[in-house]
């Protein structure tokens, strides 16, 4: 490891001053991180943000947790019985868990975060619908009785994607779920320091004391939630090239999404390691507006298929690195349980811009202007954007390609007008790979008109199917059903599959033991 | 002169309340969305509207504003829609390092540029003259963050003698925070240098062509005591002036020096305001901002009398 001359001198220093030196040791048990952006709420059942859930793991614990194998498995729960006909669970709490007030976790607790979650989150909601009763019939036992069995419940409770269900004290779970609550305290092994927060500049962890990590070894977000650090600061940087700059000069220890750009450069220091952390990666979606033409002609969309080449994507967005994205991918995340072959010979198959052209000259499409959206501030959306919009144009159509910011753009995918009246035609982004690893949470994939994700397909054939996976009995049945799912989507094309992003993440060799599979977690991790 | 200034700071009164309007309705026409932004990708209509509602957006235009203006009346800046803090706590905690930083970087600015428009101007034609116009020139023409990376690159990651980013308290010692401010400053006092040199360059070689210069010189007074006591004082009023506008000038720049050297103030709440629609937020910062900048035309003006005995107010 090279020392600097600033450190160095800072050294020197420290040796001759003892408070010097504590602050010295006090600085090797904290970790520098920098964050994918910055944390503006501090709730992860009122936000969807990426970060807001990230701290969110941090701070409160979940139910059940997701292992490197996408299995769920018991986290804050000792076990729990399902009775024979399915329709009520009894979930037990482990012993000796407690919230940052040092309050014991109870089952009313638990019930009341349960019932805030449900009213936000895809799979939340459909708990909303399925739940008769939940209930905590004693300080250990959760009861959740259903109208229907349903075996993916502990999954939803232990999904790590947003909105996760954040064990919450019930005065703070009482807060209404449109509203943000204001008192962060978890149960988690990180204890947030409010006092100390600073919206767009630092948000400081604690390691919570008294948190009883499980027995078994850490393995993603299940087993030992082990925090070795005292305290994790997170150091918002707006600028890639400062932030990179940062973890070079050793003020930063970890960053979270280094630029493409800079790999290079950060590979060439010996101090550094690039490593793809999130493993599930982030699936990039073409998306249409089915309200108006031409997208809601499924021709039109169909036409596109022979002529994407999800290597041009993933180039795009996240360089020519080939261990940084995969394709082919099909509707599910690759390397998940449910990623299946049917059909995707669609996209994997030679390209053939012709016949995409000759394609869209037999469809219904008359010339009408497509309105493809880009957010310019989110690079990688912003690249993906831009190879569509360039695809469509060869394909033949007549594409207008407005630049705007993310908050625009959001906010015009909520309108459901023809884009002469300011509505849109297409855009691209990317969706967590763990949410879109199966079809309960897997939104691209809904097809319920007017509930449904912007751009509002109705689709009732993969509705149906969605419900069939939810009433799946085993894994060779979710899988059949997934595979029909995926031959559905080539028919009917609610979007279109542009490849997994893998993103990768930098940090100091200083720092081991980081865990991989999703979101950025910060137990197992420590100073070597 | 004590009436002239009690006018003043009332005159700000409507300034501000023109301000407040024109950037509330400014806001409220630009595209974009809060709800939008909060409920997410996943979010449906029905979210989207409910999360509006809870934030009182979908009330009607002069609804909204009257109740803003009613609390701006009390003092009340308003909550921040993200982050749920007070906005006079979240402009609180960021003033510091943007003012940190816009007064390091004047008092660098104003001690290179006016000597260095003086000399100029006493070396017209020569080389030192040429070298200063360039100076000028460069410092007007390299863009701030071009600047920023170069000097972070130089000064912390090859030489390694000051940090990349990052702002350290005034209250946890001088050298820590100074450490943290000498390249910014730099980078941000370049337009400023330029610009204030230039305009010493030229009013003082409008002055040094004056007779009493000419006098002075015959009288047998020094080259120093003609450049900076004589002309320097009598040209002092645009220089000032410059300096007055160069606020403005500081206050855009500091955006983009706070992102380049990740510096928590308030130009990077601006701009993290701006980009999630956090309404009461840049509200309340444009209208800290527009306060400032009336206050310090104020100080131009009444300074004028300092420098030139003629002006009385």
């Amino acid at each position: 490891m090279n020392i600097s001359r600033r450190a160095s001198l800072g050294g020197a220093a420290t040796l001759l001053a003892a408070p010097g030196l504590a602050s010295a040791q006090a600085a090797a048990r904290t970790l520098r991180f920098i964050p994918q952006s910055n944390l503006a709420s501090i709730d992860p059942v009122w936000s969807t943000a990426v970060v807001v859930r990230n701290h969110g793991l941090m701070v409160y614990d979940l139910l059940y947790g997701l292992g490197a194998d996408y299995q769920v498995r018991p986290q804050m729960a000792e076990g729990h019985e399902v009775s024979t006909d399915g329709l009520t669970w009894d979930i037990r709490l482990r012993e000796g868990l407690k919230f940052h007030d040092n309050e014991p976790v109870r089952a009313r607790d638990c019930v009341a975060s349960i019932l805030r979650w449900s009213k936000r989150d895809v799979l939340g909601s459909r708990l909303d619908a399925l739940g008769e009763e939940v209930s905590a019939p004693d300080d250990r036992t959760i009861r959740i009785r259903l109208k229907k069995p349903w075996p993916g419940l502990a999954w939803a409770l232990g999904k790590p994607s947003a909105n996760i269900c954040a064990i919450m004290p019930e005065r703070v779970a009482r807060t209404d779920p449109f509203t943000q609550i204001t008192d962060p305290t978890g149960s988690g092994p990180f204890r947030f320091r409010r006092d100390l927060f600073r919206p767009g500049d630092v948000a400081i962890y604690e390691r919570f004391e008294a948190y009883v990590p499980r027995s078994e070894p850490t393995d993603f977000l299940s087993g030992a939630k082990q925090a070795h650090f005292d305290r994790v600061e997170w150091r918002i940087m707006p600028d890639p090239a400062t932030a990179g700059a940062a973890l070079q000069n050793n003020e930063a220890d970890w960053w979270e999404t280094p630029l493409p750009d800079l790999l290079p450069l950060l590979r060439r220091n010996r101090d550094i390691e690039i490593g793809v952390v999130n493993t599930a990666g982030n699936l990039g979606v073409l998306r249409f507006n089915f309200l108006h033409p031409p997208f809601n002609d499924v021709a039109v969309r169909r036409a596109l298929l022979p002529a994407v080449n999800q290597r041009d994507f993933m180039d795009a967005a996240i360089g020519t690195d080939t261990a940084l994205s995969v394709v082919p991918a099909g509707v599910f995340t690759p390397g998940t349980p449910l990623a299946n072959d049917a059909g995707l010979e669609i996209l994997s198959g030679p390209r053939n811009l012709e016949a995409a052209r000759a394609a869209l000259r037999a469809s219904s499409y008359a010339g009408q202007r497509v309105v493809m959206m880009s957010a310019t501030d989110l690079p990688v959306l912003q690249n993906l954007a831009e190879v569509a919009a360039d695809l469509l144009r060869r394909v033949g159509f007549n594409v207008d390609f407005p630049a705007m910011d993310w908050g625009t753009q959001i906010q015009r995918r909520t309108s459901r007008a023809p884009v002469e009246q300011g509505g849109w035609s297409a855009f691209c982004t990317t969706w967590e790979g763990l949410d879109v690893s199966v079809p309960g949470s897997h939104q691209p994939l809904r097809g319920n008109g007017a509930q449904a994700w912007s751009g509002w397909p109705t689709m009732p054939r993969l509705e149906t199917l969605r419900e069939q996976w939810f009433d799946a009995p085993d894994q060779a049945a979710a899988r059949g059903i997934a595979e029909e799912i995926q031959r559905v989507a080539w028919d009917e094309v609610p979007f279109i599959p542009l490849g997994l992003v893998r993103p990768p993440q930098a940090w100091r060799r200083s720092i081991t033991g980081v865990v991989r599979g999703g979101s950025s977690l910060f137990w197992g991790v420590r100073r070597a | 002169m004590w009436a002239y200034i009690i006018r003043r700071v009332l005159a700000t009164i409507p300034v501000m309340a023109i301000v407040a309007l024109f950037v509330f309705s400014l806001l409220y026409l630009a595209p974009g969305d809060p709800a939008a932004v909060i409920a997410g990708d996943q979010a449906t209509p029905a979210d989207v509207e409910r999360i509006r509602a809870s934030l009182g957006l979908d009330r009607p235009y002069l609804v909204r504003f009257g109740a803003w203006a009613w609390d701006i009346a009390r003092g009340d800046l308003g909550t921040s829609i993200f982050t749920n803090l007070p906005v006079s706590t979240m402009i609180q905690q960021r003033i510091e390092p943007t003012l940190s930083l816009m007064v390091v970087t004047l008092i660098l600015a104003v001690s290179i540029a006016v000597p260095m428009g003086v000399i100029a101007a006493w070396k017209q034609g020569t080389t030192i003259d040429r070298l200063v116009m360039a100076f000028a020139v460069l410092g007007f023409s390299v863009p701030v963050f071009v600047v920023g990376y170069v000097l972070a690159y130089v000064f912390a990651l090859e030489l390694d003698w000051l940090p990349v980013q990052g702002y350290t308290p005034f209250s946890n010692g001088f050298f820590p925070w100074i450490e943290n401010l000498i390249l910014p400053a730099i980078a941000l006092g370049g337009v400023y240098i330029a610009l204030i040199a230039r305009i010493t360059r030229a009013t003082m070689l409008e002055v040094l062509s004056q007779d009493y210069i000419r006098t002075a010189r015959a009288k047998g007074a020094g080259q120093r005591s003609i450049l900076f006591i004589h002309a320097l004082k009598n040209a002092a009023v645009p220089i000032v002036t410059v300096i007055g506008i160069g606020v403005a000038l500081l206050i855009g720049g500091a955006v983009v020096t706070e992102s380049v050297f990740a510096i928590p103030g308030l130009g990077r709440l601006t701009v993290d305001a701006i980009l999630r629609r956090d309404y009461p937020v840049i509200q309340g910062v444009i209208l800290l901002f527009s306060f400032v900048y009336v206050l310090v035309n104020l100080l131009i003006d009444l300074s004028y009398t300092f420098f030139d005995p003629r002006i009385r107010y």
